[in-house]
């Protein structure tokens, strides 16, 4: 018995580090694999879901019906952004990162002055469930299975969809994609947008557990980035096996030394990696491709 | 472009009278050459010493707080501008060379000239970490935006480490690291001297020393970028491909670039942190990191010249905004690097140097 509860519990963390990092990490991997800008105010569009979700959910509004707004909001937020700003940045990528970081700092302050330092949040829902006899957040583990599940569902968007198809030729060879009739401005929106909502997404779905502060998404910003990173270039086969990977060493130092180790060991992996595989888990796993 | 080097390249040829390294002070790299920027330069130097005797105490103290920050931003000219490599951690250094003066100085006081020590070994420990940080990134080929992010991770986990040091088991010696807070109590900067130590409060004394600093490294910066090695730097920034393919190491130039811009910005957290004699994690985070990317980005961040002008204009239209709240001043600061990244990518001066090099020779070309 006891094993079986030492494996949960082991299963438990990884899973929530899992979940976390690939919740956090998939709408800047969006956006990255995609279209190569690093987007310095992705904590921004995971803020502007936590709000909207936490502001339409105190409403009275259904909890998985406001996450959903909370996503559209943000991806509404990030095709605005994308049709004013971004679009002029595709051919600077270093530019586009410093740019960002300014949107960023619009968006947070912004909200300091509209809103105020702090708003009310909401209870994390579901409750608790045990396991020889420790309990455990049932939310975190639905969450497990969102991250699952987006996962796949994001697979079958950019792999068996018109709109996925568009994208990827667009993302690839962007003249070709012209000639042959896609209206490559309104991919490159649709495709950030999509980033910004995943972005809102997982600020929705973390809200419920969070304090609600307009600087929150900081608290996502180094996990997305790290898996961003180790990941690579492609989507699928870099942020999932990368996110794997990473909730392994983050669960493990987190239970054992806290919080603030479990993001240094993240760091220190995050340069291991980049020293042996230059181009990201995905770029090593696809060497052979090329 | 060009036409433009062929002038440069006559600017910097030598005219037998200045030894060979003051030569490099007027050489291809840097915006501002000619006998009319001189003469532009020592004015401004000029005014600059005479300030303290027109204006008032609280005036002179906050251009001296202004000089602190100075520093950072001409390291992340070479660092970002000069060699190409996007540094968004200049605030990490900048805590850990203030921390470490505060440790020092709390521990050992001011007396026997303590504090310049504190200053140089504050200095010494960012360039120790700039350098340990910049070989796995560096030799580890990192580049572009990687770079970046990997970069700015560190000063948010370094900042979050800070801000969680708040209990009474996280002092090394008898200096507190205060957690949130922040650390205080250190003496400020501190000159032994015959008759009694003199003191470096916020006043006219610290702001001659800081001018003098100032002024020095700026020079210094100048024959720096325009010597061999500032030329292979920019060489770096334009093409690594082709830099390395004439064979030079570019890891090497790429590295010490980086430690002596990160030593920069070591030597603007230990003047703060004398200055104020307070640090704290909010001087590393988010929105502290965006600061020194605004001012260098907004003057021109290819230039030392348009850096140092820009920085000090952007702290002062800074400051007068937080008069409305700093989340105001913040918000502004935001919208000037979008627009300025988006319109203006070189930055407002060499964008306006531009301008009116283009208006000039129009006017030439008419008589």
């Amino acid at each position: 018995m006891e094993y079986i509860h030492l494996a949960f519990t082991a299963f438990y963390q990884f899973g929530d580090a899992f979940a976390f990092l690939v919740l956090s990490a998939m709408g800047l991997a969006v956006i990255f694999g995609m279209m190569g800008i690093i987007n310095l105010a992705h904590g921004e569009f995971i803020m502007c879901g936590a709000y909207v979700t936490v502001a339409t959910a105190r409403l009275g509004v259904p909890l998985p019906i406001a996450m959903l707004c909370g996503s559209l909001a943000a991806g509404i937020l990030g095709i605005v952004l994308e049709r004013t700003i971004i679009h002029r940045l595709y051919h600077r990528p270093l530019d586009s990162i410093v740019a960002t970081w300014g949107i960023s700092l619009i968006l947070t302050q912004g909200t300091l002055i509209v809103l105020g330092s702090s708003m009310a949040g909401i209870s994390t829902p579901l409750g608790s469930f045990s396991v020889g006899g420790y309990s455990y957040s049932t939310y975190r583990m639905v969450l497990l299975g969102v991250a699952v599940l987006l996962l796949i569902g994001l697979y079958v968007l950019f792999h068996h969809t018109t709109f996925g198809i568009h994208s990827r030729a667009t993302i690839q060879a962007p003249h070709m994609a012209k000639a042959a009739g896609i209206d490559t401005g309104r991919m490159y929106s649709l495709t950030f947008g999509l980033g910004a909502a995943l972005a809102g997404l997982a600020g929705a779905l973390y809200a419920p557990t969070i304090s609600i502060v307009p600087t929150l998404g900081a608290n996502f910003l180094v996990e997305s980035f790290v898996t961003v990173v180790v990941g690579g270039a492609d989507v699928f086969l870099g942020t999932a096996p990368a996110a794997a990977t990473l909730a392994v060493i983050k669960a493990f130092l987190t239970g054992w030394q806290g919080q603030l180790m479990g993001q240094v060991g993240l760091l220190i992996t995050v340069m291991v990696v980049i020293r042996i595989l230059p181009q990201g888990l995905s770029g090593w796993l696809l060497k052979g491709r090329t | 472009m060009g036409m433009l080097q062929r002038e440069d390249l006559k600017a910097s040829r030598p005219d037998g009278r200045m030894p060979g390294w003051l030569r490099l002070i007027n050489g291809p790299q840097t915006l501002g050459r000619g006998p009319l920027f001189w003469i532009v330069f020592a004015l401004t130097i000029g005014a600059a010493v005479v300030y303290p005797a027109f204006a008032d105490a609280w005036s002179v103290g906050n251009t001296a707080y202004f000089f602190c920050w100075v520093f950072m931003a001409l390291g992340l000219s070479l660092i970002w501008g000069y060699a190409g490599s996007l540094s968004f951690g200049q605030t990490a250094f900048f805590g850990l060379a203030g921390y470490t003066y505060g440790v020092v100085t709390i521990n050992f006081g001011a007396a026997y000239g303590l504090t310049i020590v504190g200053v140089l070994l504050g200095v010494g420990m960012s360039c120790l970490g700039a350098a340990v940080l910049g070989y796995i990134l560096f030799y580890g080929r990192i580049s572009g935006v990687f770079l970046g992010i990997v970069t700015l991770s560190t000063t948010l986990v370094f900042a979050t480490f800070m801000a969680q040091t708040a209990g009474s088991q996280w002092a090394i010696g008898d200096a507190r690291l205060g957690g949130d807070n922040g650390m205080t109590g250190m003496p400020p900067l501190t000159i032994p001297w015959a008759g009694g130590d003199i003191a470096l409060y916020s006043g006219v004394p610290l702001y001659y020393l800081l001018l003098a600093m100032l002024v020095i490294c700026y020079l210094g910066l100048r024959v720096l970028v325009n010597s061999r090695f500032g030329n292979v730097l920019v060489a770096i920034r334009e093409n690594p491909h082709r830099a390395e393919m004439l064979g030079y190491d570019i890891r090497r130039y790429q590295l010490i670039a980086f430690v002596i811009g990160s030593g920069l910005a070591g030597l603007s957290g230990v003047l703060y942190t004398a200055w104020g004699q307070y640090i704290s994690p909010s001087n590393m985070d988010l929105a502290a990191a965006a600061l020194p990317i605004i001012w260098v980005a907004v003057g021109g961040r290819k230039d030392l010249t348009a850096t140092l002008v820009g920085t000090l204009v952007v702290l002062g239209i800074f400051q007068n905004l937080t008069i409305f709240g700093s989340y105001y001043a913040f918000v502004i600061m935001g919208l000037l690097l979008v627009i300025v990244v988006v319109f203006l990518p070189e930055g407002l001066i060499p964008g306006l140097v531009k301008f009116f090099g283009r208006f000039r020779k129009r006017k030439e070309g008419m008589s």
